[in-house]
């Protein structure tokens, strides 16, 4: 048990890659911030694309969803940080991480903000109209908003993936928290940087993960 | 085997149940003999819900005895199951299974306890349906059917595991109006067939037209024993007298 | 316009590395489906475990999907092959994958199967009870059937997403996919590979994604029904 503990969890190591670990997390949450709201936005844009109600248009975005759902995000990123360079393009690694994340989100989000924007009953649209707001004040300030409350769970969930996901970046040498630790583990021949990595991800994690359960099992119950 | 008219088929002797600190049931004695009919009212949170799932180990008691058709409850899950296959009970929101078809809901009792001869108990099944008027819908599933006809296959569910009384717990509350009289005509043949009833309802019409009892509860007692013509129109008790204006208005 | 479909889409690349590439599929749909496959039903086996009511179960249900839904894949993929070892145990990469991402779809299927069991009304349970029906039949016949299917529309996305995951075993060194298409656009110097990849990836998954759809859009109907 004490050779497991100091294979494992080897507390002077801990102390000695901890600050190693928080710059990485430092950037983690760098990359989490930058590409939430951007993949937010565009999905929201999506959204209000199919609401549009053009049928090519509506076509179009469908096969673009579909497609960027099919692909897995690494493989997005694999494009961007390894194939673009072969036509001159060069992004940067952080830049690269940030554009596969919502390139892959966005579609999701998009249909998260759609099924929202549908359960909004059609007599809110009218109510407003009625009283005289123009059509893209009823819909960002009364539609909206609506829609958001309704789809809250699926946007905590899609969120907290989009989190987790930026430890790809790791694939492209981006120092983020995972990178940190697995750079130590090969410098200390230990695996409590990764251990620690893992125990941090949780700690920041863990209050969204258990936000995200409690959502889905209202949905289910609302379900029955 | 038909038992002689009059034999007791459940016996209540000092009942007294808690929940928590609430004490729910206080010193319920009541005697209910083969073929009586018996309509449980009163205010909501007398009880009278909560005894009926006493009658069949739906909930625990802590103190007294109830004997249901010659066997005496106790928690061991024995002698639960022994009453259970006399004892058939309709609840207020239905509960049939949403994923099975009318039949199957009817069907699936038999099969998981054992039955031998499925053949026959299909064949008893489409009768029932049939009595409780609804054999053409046998193929459908719960969600197609109207609130009283998915009450009418809860009886007939019920019915099909051959019980010796039948427990109803407020069986029309949740319907539509125009739906309680088909449940309560369904009722009502069940009674004048014989059959043990022991119904929680507030249904007037149903209490006079098949009732031999009122019980009439409340704060956990029962307050009043009369039958149904003396005690709406001449309640003894204050409380019952109370609880009739409520519901007359 | 020229330049383009000549280093993405180059015919001779595609021509030499095909074979390896297609290999490479071949190991990433056996990972997808030994994923799912175990990723249901050791959801299933745990949600239904829970149904006991044994404060140990509840304990260890708890941690395990707490810990599975919450940690990165990455970081479980990179603990099992890089930290193990050092404890002895030294799974290939193969094993490592199925294993890291069954037990994330695992974790995940369970909380969906146990929220769905515990969203069926207690009357469900009354009925069972009252009919006669004992504890593990009404569990097995009455609560399961109607869990699953209300489970089926959120299961689906969350297993292609987790199956998707299966490019991260290029991470360490199982040549699926993206692994055999990484090392063959690194000998062939030209990104082709890499977009035959892309391509077979929603060859095989755009069909699970409308599959998805068609589920999700089916059960909104019965819903309203």
């Amino acid at each position: 048990m004490s050779s497991f503990l100091q294979n494992f969890a080897n507390l002077d190591t801990f102390v000695a890659v901890l600050p190693l670990l928080l710059q990485g997390l430092f950037i983690t949450v760098g990359l989490a911030l930058v590409a939430l709201p951007l993949a937010l936005l565009c999905g929201l844009l999506i959204a209000l694309l199919f609401e549009v109600g053009s049928r090519p248009l509506t076509a179009g975005l469908f096969v673009l969803i579909d497609t960027f759902r099919s692909i897995p995000v690494l493989v997005l990123l694999m494009i961007i940080f390894y194939a673009l360079p072969f036509l001159g393009v060069v992004v940067p690694a952080f830049g690269a991480v940030v554009a596969a994340l919502v390139i892959n989100n966005a579609g999701y989000y998009g249909e998260i903000f759609r099924a929202g924007l549908g359960s909004v009953p059609r007599h809110q649209h009218e109510a407003g109209l009625a009283l005289g707001i123009s059509r893209p004040r009823v819909l960002l300030f009364i539609i909206v908003p609506q829609a958001v409350r309704n789809v809250i769970a699926p946007l905590a969930s899609n969120s907290l993936e989009l989190a987790k996901a930026t430890s790809i970046a790791s694939l492209v040498t981006l120092p983020e928290m995972l990178r940190v630790a697995q750079v130590a583990q090969a410098n200390v021949y230990n695996p409590t940087p990764l251990v620690g990595a893992a125990l941090i991800y949780f700690i920041v994690l863990w209050p969204f993960s258990r936000l995200v359960a409690r959502y889905e099992r209202r949905t289910l119950r609302a379900r029955y | 085997m038909p038992r002689l008219p009059g034999e007791t088929m459940i016996s209540i002797d000092k009942l007294n149940k808690w929940f928590g600190d609430f004490h729910v049931l206080k010193d319920i004695d009541l005697d209910v003999a083969q073929g009586q009919r018996i309509v449980l009212c009163g205010p909501s949170g007398s009880g009278k819900s909560t005894l009926i799932r006493c009658l069949n180990g739906l909930e625990t008691f802590e103190k007294g005895r109830v004997n249901v058709v010659g066997v005496e409850l106790t928690r061991a899950s024995a002698t639960i199951r022994q009453a259970r296959q006399q004892v058939g009970m309709v609840f207020q929101s239905f509960n049939l299974f949403p994923h099975l078809s009318v039949i199957n809901n009817l069907l699936i009792a038999p099969r998981l306890t054992g039955s031998r001869n499925m053949g026959e108990v299909r064949d008893y099944a489409m009768h029932l349906l049939e009595r409780v008027r609804i054999a053409d819908q046998a193929g459908k599933y719960p969600s197609e059917l109207s609130g009283g006809q998915q009450q009418r296959v809860a009886i007939a569910r019920a019915l099909c595991m051959r019980p010796r009384v039948m427990l109803f717990d407020e069986p029309t509350s949740a319907l539509d109006p125009e739906m309680i009289k088909e449940v309560l005509d369904v009722m009502v043949d069940l009674g004048r067939d014989g059959m043990t009833m022991i119904a929680v309802t507030h249904e007037m019409g149903f209490a006079r037209t098949i009732a031999d009892s009122v019980v009439f509860m409340d704060a956990g007692r029962i307050v009043e024993t009369a039958p149904p013509a003396s005690f709406f129109d001449n309640p003894q008790s204050e409380r019952a007298q109370r609880f009739l204006k409520t519901i007359l208005h | 316009m020229g330049t383009i479909s000549e280093v993405f889409f180059n015919a001779d690349v595609a021509g030499r590395y095909w074979g390896q590439i297609l290999d490479g599929l071949w190991v990433t749909v056996q990972v997808a489906l030994l994923t799912v496959v175990l990723g249901i039903a050791g959801g299933l086996l745990l949600a239904v475990l829970k149904c006991t009511r044994n404060v140990l179960v509840d304990i260890v249900f708890a941690v395990f999907v707490d810990i599975f839904r919450t940690i990165p894949i990455l970081v479980i993929l990179f603990l099992i092959y890089f930290a193990l070892p050092y404890g002895g145990v030294r799974l290939s990469p193969l094993v490592t994958t199925v294993l890291t991402l069954s037990l994330v779809l695992t974790a995940y299927s369970a909380e969906t199967f146990w929220s769905a069991i515990e969203a069926i009304p207690r009357g469900q349970a009354d009925a069972a009870r009252a009919l006669n029906i004992g504890g593990l039949a009404t569990i097995a016949f009455i609560i399961l059937p109607q869990a699953i299917r209300m489970s089926i529309p959120l299961l689906t996305n969350r297993a292609i997403a987790i199956t998707k995951g299966t490019a991260l075993g290029a991470a360490v060194a199982l040549p699926e996919l993206l692994g055999s298409a990484q090392s063959a656009m690194s000998i062939a110097a030209n990104p082709t590979p890499l977009m035959m990849a892309a391509m077979l990836y929603v060859a095989f998954f755009i069909p699970l994604v409308l599959l998805s759809r068609w589920l999700e859009r089916r059960s909104v109907r019965q819903r309203r029904a």
